[in-house]
């Protein structure tokens, strides 16, 4: 289905009558049929975090709730500011905590991090290599609210940043596990968060799987395709690569949540296995996240396997409901495995 | 003022103007059983006055470049704006069903890109003032003696790019803006005046250099007379309307639960809540 767009503002719209099509809510969750999920893991693992360093401070800008940073709030109130909606003004008094000493985890969503305040980041944080722990809802696509609210490009604004650690966790397990190694982490960290009711996708393919900063895993191994995939991509295309089992296409995933510093070590000796198709897959748009910082690895690697990338478009999304948008943008379970398909 | 309304509506009152509003949003909302719906109540009285007292537009040309520019800075207030542009005919009425679906043109947070009447794209909070100092130095540029009226929200008096703005239209002596503040005391994580708006906000206007007003954004003829007043104000700049709005306004039970940022109503209220607002419906 196409949407609305420009051209068309001006042309009449019929009800979808019968159709119960939802909603470009804000609110909409992830399609993960069938796994359990956790919720608020950030919340809590930050707690947890905080009863092992007293140093470290929480900061919203009037998004506290809806980052899972209220369940800090209300655990340790003396330990929270409220920054009102300023984002500017939420880097720079994080950056200054942390000239004071402190370990400030500072959340708004991605996109005003990301475009508001990237000059205060980038100057008052990254500039001075402070242990600020930017940590970010509505990641990419996951929102029907349009792109005032989706973010896109975040990766691609960040990767570009010098000292930014970089990450893009798959699911609740990713994320607890990520939040004590960040806060033990000397420098700037950018996370990209899941909230709410978050699905656990990785132990449930592979038991001992634990995240570990900088580190990319293969989650499950394969003979005909490798895809190397960050955030919930993962989780998709763990779930594509069950269904083309069933068609005999036997594929290999790479979860790589650590976006920068990248492990190109792993990702360069898990091609060169050679004799697969290369697939990167990512939330985000296809100009400068995952997908480019792979194809950058393996061309100066000396590796040159057939490369296909699944992700956004070079564009500014639609609204709509969630489940249509990342039918229509390749991101569904249904379009990985028809684009795979399609490569093969 | 407008030119829009039609004859048989020309007379109707701004109370009921401002009834539809509510009723087509509370339709809306139970379209998707959820919205925005108490920003939607809490500002109906004050967009009825704006499209049916202060602005000047034709419906069926919502980019007349005679008309006043309307600015939604805030875009999760769409909900709201939709409701007055269709009971003012710049949206037909038979595309409320619409709402917030796949291929509508009403998404749930408004952008210029999809919507008739819409003047810019909300959402990312903040803009709107900005922009509107920018429209407000094109108008006297082309000698166009329209208004640009930005509606924000009390949110955003927290964002610094609201005041660089506020600033500039000083400096440039912008006596064609119009900002209007929904000051329902409500933002996602809790109250406006536990954070950034700690200070009596007409005072930080006045302060500024603009001419500033504060009334009760739920009491029609204040609303209107500071609609008047700040038009028709003898001062060489921009000026500035503080509206105290209660959020849910017009429907009591949701009036009185706790409010939130989004106020949640369960699947079976909405039919409830139109109930209510029918037994409350102006002569
Ligand atoms: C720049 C920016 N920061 C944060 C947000 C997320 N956000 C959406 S609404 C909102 C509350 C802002 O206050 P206000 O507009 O007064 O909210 P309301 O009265 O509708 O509760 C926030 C923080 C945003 N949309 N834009
Ligand atoms: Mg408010």
């Amino acid at each position: 289905m196409t949407l609305a767009s420009m051209k068309r503002k001006y042309e009449p719209r019929r009800s979808a009558e019968g159709e119960a099509q939802a909603t470009s809510a804000m609110i909409a969750s992830l399609a993960a049929e069938g796994y359990e999920t956790v919720a608020a893991p950030f919340g809590h693992a930050l707690v947890e975090a905080a009863g092992a360093d007293d140093k470290i401070v929480g900061l919203s800008a009037d998004l506290a709730k809806y980052t899972d940073l209220h369940i800090f709030a209300n655990a340790m109130p003396d330990r929270f500011y409220q920054m009102g909606m300023a984002e500017q003004l939420l880097m720079s008094a994080a950056a200054g905590l942390a000239r004071e000493g402190f370990n400030p985890f500072a959340t708004t969503y991605c996109v005003f991090a990301a475009r508001r305040a990237y000059d205060f980041i980038a100057m008052a944080i990254a500039e001075e290599n402070l242990p600020v722990k930017i940590v970010c809802g509505l990641p990419g696509l996951t929102t029907g609210y349009g792109p005032s609210h989706q973010a896109t490009e975040d990766l691609a604004i960040f990767r570009g940043l010098p000292n930014m650690t970089i990450i893009d966790p798959c699911d609740a397990d990713d994320i607890a596990g990520m939040v004590p190694q960040i806060a033990a982490h000397a420098g700037p960290v950018y996370a990209r968060l899941l909230r709410g009711a978050v699905p656990r996708v990785l132990t449930r393919h592979k038991p001992d799987y634990r995240f570990e900063l900088g580190r990319a895993q293969l989650i499950r191994d394969g003979a005909d395709v490798l895809v190397i995939s960050s955030g919930f991509m993962t989780m998709r295309a763990l779930d594509a690569a069950g269904v083309l089992a069933e068609d005999g296409i036997d594929v290999a995933v790479l979860h790589t949540p650590t976006i920068k510093p990248l492990d190109t070590e792993t990702i360069l000796s898990q091609v060169q296995k050679g004799g697969r198709l290369v697939v990167t897959a990512e939330n985000h748009t296809i100009v400068g996240g995952l997908g480019e910082a792979v194809a950058r690895t393996l061309l100066t690697g000396g590796a040159a396997p057939t490369f296909r990338m699944i992700g956004l478009p070079d564009a500014f999304l639609e609204a709509g409901a969630l489940p249509t948008l990342h039918d229509m943008y390749g991101l569904s379970v249904r379009r990985v495995v028809e684009q795979i398909k399609g490569w093969m | 003022m407008n030119q829009s309304s039609s004859e048989a509506g020309a007379n109707m009152s701004l109370a009921l103007r401002a009834w539809n509003i509510r009723r087509k949003a509370l339709l809306m909302g139970q379209v998707q059983g959820q919205g925005y719906i108490g920003q939607a109540l809490g500002v109906a009285d004050v967009l009825a006055a704006c499209y049916f007292h202060a602005l000047r537009y034709r419906a069926q040309d919502p980019e007349w470049e005679g008309r006043d520019r309307f600015l939604l800075s805030i875009g999760h207030y769409a909900i709201a704006l939709y409701a007055a542009l269709m009971e003012a005919n710049v949206l037909p009425e038979e595309e409320l069903p619409t709402y917030g679906m796949d291929d509508s043109r009403m998404p749930m947070s408004g952008m210029a890109s999809y919507t008739p009447g819409m003047e810019i794209t909300g959402g990312s909070l903040g803009q709107g003032l900005g922009i509107a100092v920018g429209m407000a130095l094109g108008l006297k540029r082309k000698e166009n003696p329209a208004f640009i009226y930005n509606l924000m929200s009390d949110g955003e008096l927290g964002e610094g790019s609201t005041w660089e703005a506020a600033m500039s239209a000083v400096q440039h002596r912008l006596d064609n803006l119009i900002c209007l503040v929904d000051f329902n005391n409500q933002q996602a994580d809790g109250k406006s005046t536990d954070m950034l708006a700690q200070v009596p906000e007409e005072q930080k206007w006045a302060a500024f250099g603009w001419m500033a007003q504060r009334v009760d954004g739920n009491d029609m003829s204040a609303v209107v007379a500071a609609l008047d007043a700040a038009r028709a104000a003898d001062h060489t700049g921009p000026r500035v309307i503080i509206f105290d709005t209660r959020m849910c306004k017009g429907v009591e039970f949701l009036e009185n639960r706790e409010i939130t940022h989004f106020v949640r109503v369960e699947p079976d209220e909405w039919a409830t809540a139109l109930a209510v607002l029918e037994e409350g419906k102006p002569q």
